[in-house]
C-alpha cells in the first residue's frame, strides 16, 4: 500500500486543520465535511484519514476528546490546539503562496 | 509547551498501549458504522450495506498498523515481538541454540580478554597528568645498529642542561637492594628504583605520607634517604605512619625514610618497593661518563613542541657529544618514544597477533553460525513464502532473522564475559614479563567493545541467510518446497562461499599458529653451549658492611664453593655474575694491546663475564683452547682472561688469540689482561645469536653481586634448601634471590615465545574444529537435501562408489578452495610476525605443507560420514519420505 506523498499529505493535514478549526469533529464528519465542501471532488480515504489524524495528534496540533456523537454513541472528537492554530495559518499562508505560484506559472505558460 | 505535549502522548500511548489499541478500535468501528448507515439510508440491503462499507473502508488490518506507527512506539513493539518469536523459535531447537551460544562465547570471550589486556597494557595513558606528553628518551645510532639503548649519565646531563624542549627531564634505573631484617623479620633482596629527585614532580605524583625527594637529598653528600611503596609499608611495617623520620639498614647502612608513594603508584611496575635518590646512590664519575650506558630516562615535552621538534634537537645534541668524544661507545644519536610504548613496546607484535587471531576465530564463529542459521532458513523456506504470500513483509522477515542471531549472539556475549573474566585471570598469572599487568581491567572501553562485538556478530551472522533468502520469489520457493528433489541449490552455494572463507581463515591462523610453534621449538632446540638440565641457580649482593675488601670478598667465595662442592647430590658449583641465558646484562668495550689503535669512533665490545676457576666445568661450557682460570691467580695476581669462541672469530680471525692482551678500562682501569683460554660460545640471549665475551677472574674478588650455579644429580630442586643452610651457616643475614633452577631461567626468557604460540595454536585448533563441523553440517545437509535424487539414481543402477565420491568432491570443493585462499592470505600476513620468528623463515615451507596436509586429511574426514551415509541409502526408503 503505497502511501500518500509528501505534498498529498501536507495537503491533507492542512484540509483537516482547517476542517476542524470552527468546532471539534469526528474522523466520519471530518471526511464526510471535506467531500462537502470540496463539491465530493477531494475524496478523503480511510487508509489516509486515520493515520493522519494520530499523527496530528502525536504532533500536538489536534487533541482527541471522547464524547457522544450525534448518534448517542461514544465518538472520539478532534479538537485543535492552539499550537495547532498555529500550524494551520502557517500552512493556509504556504497554500496560499504555493497555489498563488502555480497560478502564476500557468498563466504566464 | 507543544514538547510538553509531544512527550505526554508519547508516554501514553507507550503506558497505555493496550488502552489505546481498543480505542482506536472503536473509532474506526464507528466509521464503519457511519458508513453501513449511509449506505442503507442510500437504500441497500442490510448484507449489502456492511458488504459494500467493508469494501470501501479496505484492508482494517493495514490502516490499524498505519495509525500505531504515528505512535512512535511501533518500531520497539515490533522489535520485542521479535525478539519473543525468536526466543521462543530458539528454545524449539535448543541443541542448535546452545551450540550456537557456546561458539559465539568462546570467540567474544577471546576477543574481549585480548582487547582487555591490549587497551590496558598498550592504549590506556599512563595515570599521570597529561601522560600524553611524557616520553621515553633511549640512545641510538645513526647507522640503525642500536634503537634503544639505555642511556649514559654524561649524556643526561648535557641534555638536561641544554634541551629547551622539555619542561623536565628526570633519569632513573633499577636496583636490587637487601633490606635488612628487623625483630623477628628475615633480611630480604627488593626490587627497587633510583632516580632523580625531579622524577615525581613531572610525573605529577605526590606522598601518600611524609615527602618525597628535594634536590638536597639527590646529592653525593646528602644524608641518605629512601622512600617506600606503599606496598613495602603495608607489607613491611604494618602501615605504620610513624616510620616516616626512622631510618632502616639498606644494604647494611642506615636510610632515612622521608615518605610512602600512594597506593596508585605502580610505575614502572608493582614490584618496586622502594626508591633511593640517584645521584646520591651512583658515584659522581659514572654520572658524568658518555660511555657507561646504564640509565632509563624520562621526559616531559613543554607545552606546543612536537616529537619531532625535541626529537630534533637531542638528536642535535648527541651528534655534538660525539663529535667532541670520538672515541668509545658513545653514540651519536636518540630515540624518542612515548612512555607507553617505550615500556610496551618489545610485547606489542605479540599481543596484536593474538588480538588479530581472536578476531578471526569470531569471524569464523560468526561465519559458522550464519551457515548453520542458512541451513534452517532454508528448512523454513516455506515457512517464509506462506508468511510473504499473506503479506508479511520482507523487512519484517529479514528483521526476525537478525533478531534471532542477535539473541544468540548476546546470550553468547554475557557468557563470554565469564569466559574472559577467566582467561584475563589466567593470563595475568601466567605472563608475569607483561608490564603494567597490575592495571589489567574491564572498563567502559571494553563493556564498549563487547556490545560492538555482539551486534556486529548479531548483524553479520543474521544478515547472511536472511539477505540472500530468495524468499522474493514466492512462488517458486512454494513449489519447490513441494518437491524437494533437487532443491536449495542456491543456499548450497551460499553455505559454500561461506566454508571456504571459513576453511582459508583456519588457514591462516594454523599457518601462524604453526611458525611460531617451529619457531619457538627452534629456540629451545638451539645448541645453548651450556648446561641446561639439573642445574640450580641463585643469586645474592654482597652488602659494603662486612665485605668492604676484596680479602673479605674472596674469603666468603672461597668458603661458599668450597661448602657447596662437599654437600651430598652435588657434582660441581661455580660462581659467576650474570647466570647464562638471562640475556646480556653488562658488556665493556676493550682494545686489544697487539693490535694497531682503531680507527677513530670504532670500539670492541664483549659481555663482562665473571667466573671462579671452577665455574667452566660446572656449567659444562667446553674449554677449546689454552687453560682455564686459576685459583692462585687471585687479588692483585687476576691479570688474566679467558674470552670465548666468538670473540676469537670475531676479533682474531687467524690469529692464534693464546697470550696476547686486552686493556679494559671499565673493568680493570689501568691493567693488561692476558688471554689465557678459550671456551666455547654459550647463548645469553635465546633468540640471538652469542656475542663475544670475556671471562674476568671472580677470585679479583671485586665483585658484590654474584650467581651461584650448582649442577647436581637428580632433581637440584631438593638442593635448594641445602645451599640456603649453608649460606645463612655463611652470613645468616645475607638475603638470596632467584633460586630457579635452570629449566626456569629458560623457560621465563622463553616464556612470551611460548605463550604466543599456545595461545594462537590454540585458536588455530579451535577454528580447525569449527571449520570441520561446517564441512559437517554443508555436507549432510546437501545430502539430506538431494536424498531423492541419490535415491533415484541408485534406483536406476549408479554404482555407490560413485555417488560417494561425487559427494566427497562436492563437499571437498569448498574446502579446497578456501585452502587456496588461506595460502595465499597466509604469504602476505606471516610478514607482520617474522619479528616474532626464531630461525623460522616467514615462508617455512614444511609449515605449509604440514598445515595443508592436517586441513586437507581433517576436511576429508568431516565429509567422509555424510557421503558414506548418501551411498548406504536405501532407494525404497529415499523415495518413500517424499
Amino acid at each position: 500500500m503505497a502511501k500518500p506523498n509528501d505534498l498529498v499529505q501536507g495537503t491533507l493535514d492542512l484540509l483537516i486543520l482547517r476542517t476542524i478549526a470552527p468546532e471539534p469533529m469526528h474522523g466520519w464528519a471530518i471526511a464526510k465535511r471535506i467531500q462537502q465542501i470540496s463539491h465530493e471532488v477531494l475524496q478523503v480515504q480511510q487508509g489516509s484519514l486515520y493515520p493522519a489524524l494520530h499523527r496530528l495528534e502525536q504532533q500536538g496540533w489536534i487533541r482527541a476528546k471522547w464524547a457522544e456523537s450525534e448518534t448517542g454513541r461514544q465518538a472520539k472528537f478532534y479538537a485543535l490546539t492552539a499550537a495547532g492554530k498555529k500550524q494551520l495559518e502557517e500552512e493556509t499562508a504556504n497554500w496560499n503562496r504555493l497555489s498563488a505560484a502555480i497560478d502564476l506559472v500557468i498563466a504566464g505558460a | 509547551m507543544r514538547w510538553a505535549e509531544k512527550i505526554r502522548m508519547r508516554l501514553q500511548m507507550f503506558l497505555h498501549r493496550g488502552r489505546e489499541a481498543g480505542r482506536l478500535e472503536s473509532e474506526l468501528e464507528f466509521h464503519l458504522e457511519q458508513q453501513i448507515a449511509e449506505n442503507r439510508a442510500a437504500g441497500m440491503r442490510a448484507e449489502e450495506a456492511r458488504q459494500a462499507a467493508l469494501r470501501s473502508f479496505g484492508n482494517p488490518a493495514v490502516l490499524r498498523e498505519q495509525a500505531r506507527e504515528t505512535w512512535g512506539w511501533n518500531g520497539l513493539e515490533a522489535l520485542g515481538r521479535d525478539a519473543r518469536i525468536g526466543t521462543r523459535t530458539l528454545l524449539r531447537s535448543p541443541g542448535f541454540a546452545l551450540t550456537a551460544i557456546l561458539v559465539m562465547a568462546l570467540g567474544i570471550g577471546a576477543n574481549v580478554a585480548l582487547f582487555t589486556l591490549v587497551r590496558s597494557v598498550l592504549l590506556r595513558p599512563l595515570p599521570f597528568a597529561e601522560a600524553g606528553r611524557l616520553v621515553g628518551i633511549f640512545e641510538a645510532q645513526s647507522d640503525g645498529s642500536y634503537q634503544d639503548n639505555i642511556v649514559a649519565g654524561g649524556c643526561f646531563g648535557v641534555w638536561k642542561e641544554h634541551a629547551q624542549s622539555f619542561s623536565g627531564m628526570a633519569i632513573d634505573d633499577s636496583m636490587e637492594y637487601n633490606l635488612a631484617g628487623s625483630g623477628n623479620q628475615l633480611p630480604e633482596v627488593v626490587h627497587a628504583e633510583t632516580a632523580s629527585w625531579n622524577l615525581f614532580p613531572l610525573l605529577g605524583v605526590r606522598p601518600a605520607l611524609g615527602r618525597l625527594f628535594t634536590s638536597s637529598d639527590d646529592q653525593p653528600g646528602a644524608n641518605a634517604t629512601v622512600v617506600l611503596s606503599w606496598g613495602l609499608w603495608k607489607r613491611r611495617f604494618g602501615s605504620d605512619p610513624g616510620i616516616v623520620g626512622r631510618n632502616i639498614l639498606i644494604d647494611a647502612k642506615s636510610y632515612t625514610v622521608v615518605g610512602i608513594l600512594p597506593a596508585w603508584f605502580t610505575w614502572p611496575d608493582a614490584e618496586v618497593q622502594l626508591w633511593t635518590p640517584l645521584y646520591h646512590e651512583k658515584s659522581p664519575f659514572l654520572m658524568q661518563l658518555f660511555e657507561a650506558h646504564n640509565f632509563d630516562v624520562v621526559g616531559r615535552l613543554r607545552p606546543g613542541v612536537t616529537m619531532q621538534q625535541a626529537s630534533a634537537e637531542l638528536n642535535a645534541l648527541q651528534r655534538e657529544i660525539r663529535r667532541e668524544h670520538p672515541d668509545g661507545p658513545v653514540n651519536d644519536a636518540v630515540n624518542l618514544r612515548p612512555l607507553v610504548d617505550a615500556e610496551t613496546y618489545e610485547i606489542k607484535t605479540g599481543l596484536y597477533a593474538l588480538l588479530g587471531a581472536t578476531g578471526c576465530l569470531l569471524l569464523i564463529a560468526c561465519l559458522n553460525i550464519a551457515n548453520l542459521l542458512v541451513a534452517r532458513a532454508a528448512t523454513r523456506s516455506k515457512e517464509g513464502a506462506i508468511r510473504m504470500a499473506l503479506g508479511g513483509s520482507r523487512m519484517r522477515l529479514i528483521r526476525e532473522q537478525v533478531v534471532e542471531s542477535t539473541i544468540l549472539a548476546g546470550a553468547g556475549g554475557v557468557l563470554g564475559m565469564l569466559f574472559a573474566e577467566g582467561i584475563l585471570r589466567w593470563l595475568i598469572s601466567t605472563r608475569d614479563d607483561i608490564p603494567r599487568a597490575d592495571g589489567i581491567h574491564m572498563d567502559w572501553a571494553v563493556i564498549a567493545f563487547a556490545l560492538a562485538a555482539i551486534l556486529g556478530c548479531g548483524l553479520l551472522a543474521g544478515l547472511i541467510p536472511a539477505l540472500t533468502s530468495r524468499d522474493t520469489q514466492v512462488l517458486t520457493t512454494l513449489q519447490e518446497s513441494g518437491r524437494s528433489h533437487s532443491g536449495g541449490r542456491g543456499r548450497a552455494r551460499l553455505r559454500q562461499v561461506l566454508l571456504a572463507v571459513e576453511v582459508g581463515l583456519t588457514v591462516v591462523l594454523l599457518i601462524g599458529a604453526g611458525l611460531l610453534l617451529r619457531s619457538y621449538q627452534q629456540l629451545r632446540a638451539a645448541d645453548l653451549g651450556f648446561a641446561q638440565h639439573n642445574v640450580l641457580t641463585m643469586e645474592m649482593s654482597l652488602p659494603k658492611n662486612g665485605y668492604r675488601t676484596d680479602d673479605q670478598r674472596l674469603a666468603f667465595f672461597e668458603q661458599l664453593l668450597s661448602r657447596v662442592r662437599s654437600l651430598p647430590g652435588v657434582e660441581a658449583a661455580g660462581l659467576t655474575n650474570v647466570v647464562p641465558g638471562e640475556g646480556r646484562h653488562r658488556d665493556d668495550v676493550f682494545i686489544i694491546k697487539e693490535h694497531p689503535p682503531l680507527p677513530r669512533g670504532q670500539v670492541l665490545d664483549a659481555l663482562t663475564r665473571f667466573a671462579d676457576p671452577g665455574y667452566f666445568e660446572a656449567m659444562q661450557i667446553p674449554l677449546v683452547e689454552g687453560r682455564s682460570l686459576e685459583a692462585s691467580e687471585r687479588l692483585d695476581h687476576a691479570q688474566v682472561v679467558v674470552v670465548n669462541r666468538e670473540l676469537v672469530r670475531e676479533y682474531f680471525p687467524n690469529e692464534d688469540p693464546i697470550g696476547r692482551h686486552i686493556e679494559v678500562s671499565g673493568v680493570f682501569p689501568d691493567q693488561s689482561l692476558r688471554i689465557v683460554g678459550v671456551v666455547g660460545n654459550t647463548r645469553d640471549e635465546l633468540a640471538l645469536d652469542p656475542f663475544p665475551a670475556i671471562y674476568y677472574p671472580l677470585y679479583s674478588g671485586d665483585q658484590r653481586s654474584v650467581a651461584l650455579v650448582v649442577r647436581g644429580r637428580g632433581r637440584v630442586s631438593a638442593l635448594a634448601l641445602p645451599v640456603q643452610k649453608v649460606i645463612a651457616g655463611l652470613d645468616a643475614s645475607l638475603p638470596v634471590a632467584n633460586v630457579l633452577t635452570m629449566e626456569q631461567v629458560l623457560g621465563e626468557s622463553t616464556l612470551g615465545a611460548r605463550f604466543d604460540a599456545t595461545l594462537l595454536m590454540a585458536f588455530a585448533v579451535l577454528s580447525l574444529l569449527l571449520a570441520m563441523v561446517g564441512l559437517f553440517g554443508v555436507l549432510s545437509f546437501m545430502v539430506a537435501q538431494r536424498t531423492t535424487e541419490i535415491g533415484i539414481r541408485i534406483a536406476l543402477g549408479a554404482p555407490r562408489e560413485q555417488i560417494m565420491r561425487q559427494m566427497l568432491r562436492d563437499g571437498l570443493r569448498p574446502a579446497l578452495w578456501g585452502l587456496a585462499l588461506g595460502l595465499a592470505a597466509s604469504v602476505g600476513v606471516t610478514r607482520l610476525i617474522a619479528s616474532l620468528l626464531f630461525g623460522t623463515r616467514p615462508y617455512d615451507p614444511a609449515v605449509f605443507v604440514v598445515v595443508s596436509g592436517t586441513l586437507l586429511v581433517v576436511a576429508a574426514l568431516a565429509c567422509l560420514m555424510p557421503a558414506w551415509r548418501a551411498s548406504r541409502l536405501d532407494p525404497m526408503q529415499a523415495l518413500r519420505t517424499e
